[in-house]
């Protein structure tokens, strides 16, 4: 089959990482092909450069046959090269049609001709039996058809080869079903289609070709009909370094945090946390894995209480917090390390010593009648907690900015661990934080533990699940799928679980011989 | 109670609130354009107050009032340029840069006034733009006495409602200028110049607001004062709101409180002040935007310097 | 301990510095139009306001009120909020003291004290309206201040006018009690002890801002509000709290202007010092200290202006248009950084 898109030894370099790693990807005529990986793994960074929103620094693309450069979308959809992103570029106010020709408008003299623009996208909407009203509003589309109208858009310029970015991230089953009928439509005209995703059984339910990425590297390309679920999830997690942390069997204790039936909303209505019950108990770590989007983030917050509950109830020790304020929540015991440190974490322009106190900056001692602060117990406090978490430089009146980000970890960590809570929270703990520093943050964790704080570890990183915990989760599409003591736990079998893989299943590729031999 | 009917509705009235919306109108459709390009224009006030002053200068140095109000047009779409240029350039905040032009404009126009007229606080008279008597609209009883005889400029009010109505939502311009206040970032993935754009708009609604200026100069009166604007470009960015930013809303904002503006005086003699006819726009504006008349949100971009990238 | 010293950061002063500079620069431009000398003016213009004892306590005076509404808004900016509305916060701060003034007769020690206090209970009262609505409903209070500054004006005229009216065919109420006045610290010049009060203001305000749990749950609003509401901070009530204290020192603004300087409420008595405030705490980077330095600076250029105009063919408003440039320069910071060629900030 002809090569309809061929990129090669495309490399990028971003600050503090290597993005893309000569990564060679090529798309035939008229196929689905799917890109795989797990966050960081490149894939988004290596369609950013196709679709002209990143430079890349080194290889070649090539269109048709043709070398090209590609500096700015426009090039792209001149390519015939459409996109359709994660985060959908739609004008809410307006409606269907005018959001498709936006940018392309179809005239009528100096102005728009509105009948020949809505026949238009009616025409479209027939040829790929995508269908839509194009005089409904943006804002009133479910977002199922919302992705349609960006689908459109890059039909309606033309586009041969459409990439969709995560596009069922956002969807409902039924969505999901319909979309992969869209994309065998589309395929049966010739389009050639690149759909990026994290979750394996999409890829067998609708590609003919999948290319998987790791850290930035090519792992390699294989035809759909020729693997399954236990290469692709061993392909995309690897073999695994693990940093085994040393640690004693866990001794639990009574249980400290309980989630009944959590049901948890964004603000659009949609359900990212379903039904979820859960149960943590002092001195030990229930590690939740699971690639990031499944509603990790949302389950956190709603613990925390930075987050409405829709359903269900949480319960710290024998007490309902459902419903609680941040500040009720943290009084009762309770520690958190954000997996976002710049935005909830921390308050940049702060120095490190009032950043050690955020949460408990209003008691004793740190400030006392008429609510003066005591500059002199807040020192000492940073310069203890400096001293014991090895934060570099070591100046507590410096702000906070200007340490790099495992320093900056390290104070959140602090913060949250010098307060010895009963139920302690990490979310991605370690994430951006160099190895030094990961081996520190995950001694403290374990130490934590061992104090008899209840911790629940949520990470995107297998490695460090495994590591620390004593009972782990895996959390896809908004649920808890599986729960089952460390012992059982393998980076195959999680990684299997992760990309959303039902636990039944797992062990059918034991018997084809799929399975890793140690 | 039929006395006070009698003297709420009558032509005189009518005629009255037109002409104390004129200068509203134009200054609110340029706030909307602005607005809805992403920009927050809080100096409507400064550049009605240089429209004004640039409309008598040009008319008194070449006599021809017209002329006078292209000039105001131009002054108009210069102070434009320079909000445009340090919030969209220099990502200066838009507020802030807002009210600076205010009191720069503020204090350029007295100078400039002081410096070539002397300190009287005024101009000399200057030739005006004089009524007109439309053939058509004359004949119609009643609506005659509304609409029959008044400034060209009154007429250029309508008629530039109607245009930017079009514009807005019938032209691809208009297409792409409600993109870019709502979502910046989609509009440059489809290949729009954001920047560009932003541009045009808060130049072009510099012009509108400085013909609202020339109303107040060279056709309400024949003359320029010191702060003549008085706060109504702040009464038009009231319209702008109170009107959802739409051009016929923003009509409708102005014709009420141009009308509001005209009863004062009547309403006073029976008893009620007219400072509360002059706060009226103000506290409409907040029960309009707290939602208690429905929620008036804005382009959801306005006020953000757009950041490529 | 070394830990603990933070060194003084003189690039900070550089930015506001170069602002002024790049004005005054732009203003001798408008010197040279109207046919006159820069130098000459400048130096008519500062001489004429800080050459002399009596010089510096007419500035002083001049500048107390945009101490005042230079911390409003300073203080504002601190918690993240945008307060335009100090213009209007100070006219009903004024009114509440004029009132307290003429309508009762107490000993000083009280009457004064209550006066003050009634002004700072005007504007913080004023100043929570806004506060109110961008808490509960999430109205931008850029808009609501704006539209409060007018219905102030037109309240406080009506009030003025109409119930409280003097009497005269001047539109200003009757004089204040002498018991409510505050005393004159170097007459003739109109400068009172409404400057110390704005000092103290000013470190009151210091002491707010970094020294208590208040303030540092403010400021933090300020920077990062995830972070905030994060660490247990009430984010809607500190919104309420930092405009009820910025509006209460706007107010006390309105208090210097009618315990001080006319002893009355005359209508439309503030040029300006609700804007003009805005360009000080810019200008003085939202710190009590540089807000000061502004204000005296700001006075300066006000009371120099008038015997410049007196004495040259430059007109008083260029100061106005100075004024303005130094807000802009100051907003377009990145402007400035270019010019200098610093490094930008990340």
């Amino acid at each position: 089959m002809a090569k309809v898109l061929e990129m090669r030894a495309i490399t990028k370099q971003f600050p503090r990482v290597l993005a893309n790693d000569k990564v060679d990807f090529d798309l035939e005529q008229g196929e689905i092909h799917a890109l795989v990986g797990e966050n960081g793994s490149g894939k988004s960074t290596l369609m950013s450069i196709l679709y002209g929103l990143y430079q890349k620094d080194g290889g070649e693309i090539i269109v048709r046959g043709q070398p090209v450069e590609i500096t700015e979308p426009r090039q792209a959809i001149d390519l015939k090269i459409g996109m359709v992103f994660q985060h959908f570029m739609l004008i809410e106010p307006l409606t269907v049609a005018e959001n498709i020709v936006l940018g392309s408008e179809i005239r009528k003299g100096p102005f728009l001709n509105h009948k020949k623009m809505v026949a238009e996208v009616e025409r479209l909407s027939q040829e790929y039996g995508l269908q839509i009203d194009p005089e409904a509003r943006i804002a009133d589309l479910s977002v199922g058809l919302q992705q349609r109208v960006e689908i459109l858009k890059a039909l309606y310029r033309g586009a041969e080869i459409l990439v969709l970015d995560e596009p069922t991230a956002v969807l409902t089953p039924q969505e999901v079903e319909d979309l992969f009928q869209v994309l065998r439509t589309l395929k049966s005209k010739g389009t050639s289609i690149i759909f990026i995703t994290h979750k394996i059984k999409e890829v067998l339910a609708v590609s003919d070709r999948v290319s998987v990425l790791r850290r930035g590297k090519k792992v390699g390309t294989k035809l759909t009909k020729d693997t399954n679920e236990q290469e692709l999830a061993e392909m995309m997690v690897g073999r695994v370094v693990l940093l085994r942390v040393e640690k004693g069997p866990a001794n639990p204790g009574p249980e400290v945090l309980r989630l009944d039936g959590v049901t948890v909303k964004d603000q659009f209505g949609q359900v990212k946390v379903n039904n979820v019950s859960l149960s943590v108990r002092r001195g030990e770590v229930l590690g939740i894995a699971g690639v990031e989007g499944n509603g990790q983030s949302e389950l956190v917050e709603a613990i925390a209480g930075l987050r409405k509950v829709a359903g269900g109830r949480i319960y710290l020790g024998d007490q309902d917090i459902t419903g609680w304020s941040p500040l009720r929540i943290r009084k009762a015991g309770f520690g958190f390390v954000p997996e976002d440190r710049h935005r909830r974490g921390l308050i940049l322009d702060y120095s490190v010593a009032d950043n050690l106190i955020l949460g408990i900056h209003g008691s004793r001692p740190f400030a006392g009648t008429a609510g003066i602060r005591n500059q002199g117990k807040i020192m000492e406090h940073a310069e203890e907690l400096i001293e014991k978490y090895d934060v570099r430089p070591p100046v507590a009146a410096q702000a906070v900015r200007n340490l790099s980000g495992g320093n900056q970890q390290k104070v959140v960590v602090a913060r949250e661990f010098a307060q010895n809570p009963d139920l302690l929270i990490c979310s991605q703990p370690t994430r951006g934080v160099d190895v030094g520093a990961i081996e520190f943050i995950h001694q403290q964790v374990i130490a934590q533990r061992d104090q008899g704080a209840a911790v629940l570890l949520v990470s995107a990183e297998l490695d460090e699940v495994l590591s620390l915990s004593d009972r782990v989760a895996v959390m896809y599409n908004g649920e808890i799928v599986s729960v089952m003591p460390i012992e059982e736990a393998t980076e195959h079998k999680l990684g299997f679980l992760m990309l959303g893989g039902h636990p039944e299943e797992y062990g059918a590729g034991e018997v084809s011989g799929n399975a890793e031999q140690n | 109670m039929g006395d006070i009917l009698a003297m709420m509705f009558n032509t005189t009235v009518f005629a009255a609130a037109l002409r104390m919306a004129t200068p509203l109108i134009f200054a609110a459709l340029g706030g909307i354009l602005s607005e809805r390009s992403g920009v927050v224009n809080i100096a409507l006030e400064g550049m009605m107050l240089t429209g004004s002053f640039a409309a008598m200068f040009v008319t008194y140095h070449t006599g021809l009032p017209w002329v006078g109000a292209l000039g105001a047009m131009a002054a108009g779409a210069l102070v434009g340029l320079l909000l445009a240029v340090f919030c969209i350039r220099y990502r200066a905040n838009q507020v802030v840069t807002g009210t600076a032009i205010n009191i720069f404009a503020g204090g350029l126009t007295v100078f400039l006034l002081r410096h070539f007229f002397g300190a009287a606080g005024t101009s000399p008279q200057v030739p005006v733009i004089r009524d007109i008597t439309l053939p058509v609209l004359s004949q119609i009883p009643w609506v005659d006495r509304i609409l029959g005889r008044q400034n060209p400029l009154v007429y250029l009010a309508l008629v530039a409602v109607f245009l930017v109505h079009v514009v807005i939502y019938k032209t691809p311009w208009g297409l792409r200028l409600r993109a870019v206040g709502e979502h910046p970032q989609a509009a440059d993935t489809v290949g729009i110049n954001v920047f560009k754009m932003r541009y045009v708009a808060v130049m072009l609604s510099g012009a509108l607001a400085g013909l609202g200026g020339t109303y107040l100069s060279i056709a309400h009166l024949s003359r320029f004062s010191e702060g003549m604007t008085a706060g109504r470009g702040f009464i038009a960015l009231a319209a702008v709101i109170f009107g959802k930013w739409t051009p016929l809303g923003a009509l409708g904002a102005c014709l009420f409180f141009g009308y509001g503006d005209a009863l004062q005086m009547r309403l006073q003699d029976i008893g009620i002040p007219t400072q509360f006819m002059n706060m009226l726009p103000y506290v409409l504006t907040m029960v309009a935007l707290a939602g208690f008349i429905g929620r008036a949100v804005g382009p959801k971009a306005a006020g953000q310097p757009y950041i490529k990238g | 301990m070394q830990s603990r010293i933070k060194a003084f950061p003189w690039q900070e002063l550089l930015l506001p510095l170069a602002a002024v500079v790049l004005a005054l620069l732009i203003g001798s431009v408008l010197i040279l139009y109207v046919g006159e000398n820069p130098l000459t003016a400048y130096g008519i213009l500062f001489r004429e306001s800080l050459g002399s004892v009596r010089n510096i306590a007419t500035t002083l005076q001049r500048a107390t009120p945009l101490m005042f509404t230079g911390l409003a808004v300073a203080f504002a900016f601190r918690a993240g909020l945008f307060n335009i509305g100090a213009e209007g916060q100070l006219y009903l701060g004024a009114f509440a003291a004029v009132w307290v003034g003429i309508s009762f007769n107490l000993p000083r020690i009280i009457h004064l004290p209550l006066a003050i206090i009634a002004s700072m209970v005007g504007g913080a009262l004023w100043a929570s309206i806004a506060g109110f609505l961008k808490a509960k409903l999430g109205v931008h209070e850029v808009i609501n201040t704006i539209m409060l500054n007018f219905i102030a004006l037109f309240l406080t005229d009506w009030l003025v006018t109409g119930p409280f009216h003097g009497g005269s065919w001047v539109p200003e109420t009757v004089r204040i009690s002498p018991t409510a006045a505050l005393s004159r610290i170097y007459p003739p010049t109109r400068l009172t002890t409404a400057v110390y009060l704005a000092l103290v203001a000013a470190l009151v305000v210091y002491i707010i801002l970094w020294k208590t749990k208040r303030g540092y749950e403010l400021r933090a609003v300020g920077l990062n509000p995830s972070a905030a509401e994060y660490g247990g901070i009430n984010v809607p009530r500190n919104t309420i709290i930092a405009m009820a204290i910025s509006g209460a020192l706007a107010g006390l603004a309105g208090a210097e202007q009618i315990l001080g300087l006319n002893n009355r409420f005359i209508v439309r008595f503030s040029s300006d010092l609700g804007f003009m405030g805005i360009a000080v705490g810019l200008l003085g980077k939202n710190h009590p200290a540089g807000v000061i330095l502004a204000a005296v600076l700001f006075g300066a250029l006000q009371t120099g202006s008038a015997a410049m105009d007196r004495l040259t063919a430059v007109p008083r408003e260029l100061i106005t248009v100075i004024q303005g440039l130094i807000i802009f320069f100051v907003a377009a910071e990145f402007l400035i950084r270019r010019i200098l060629r610093l490094k930008e900030e990340a």
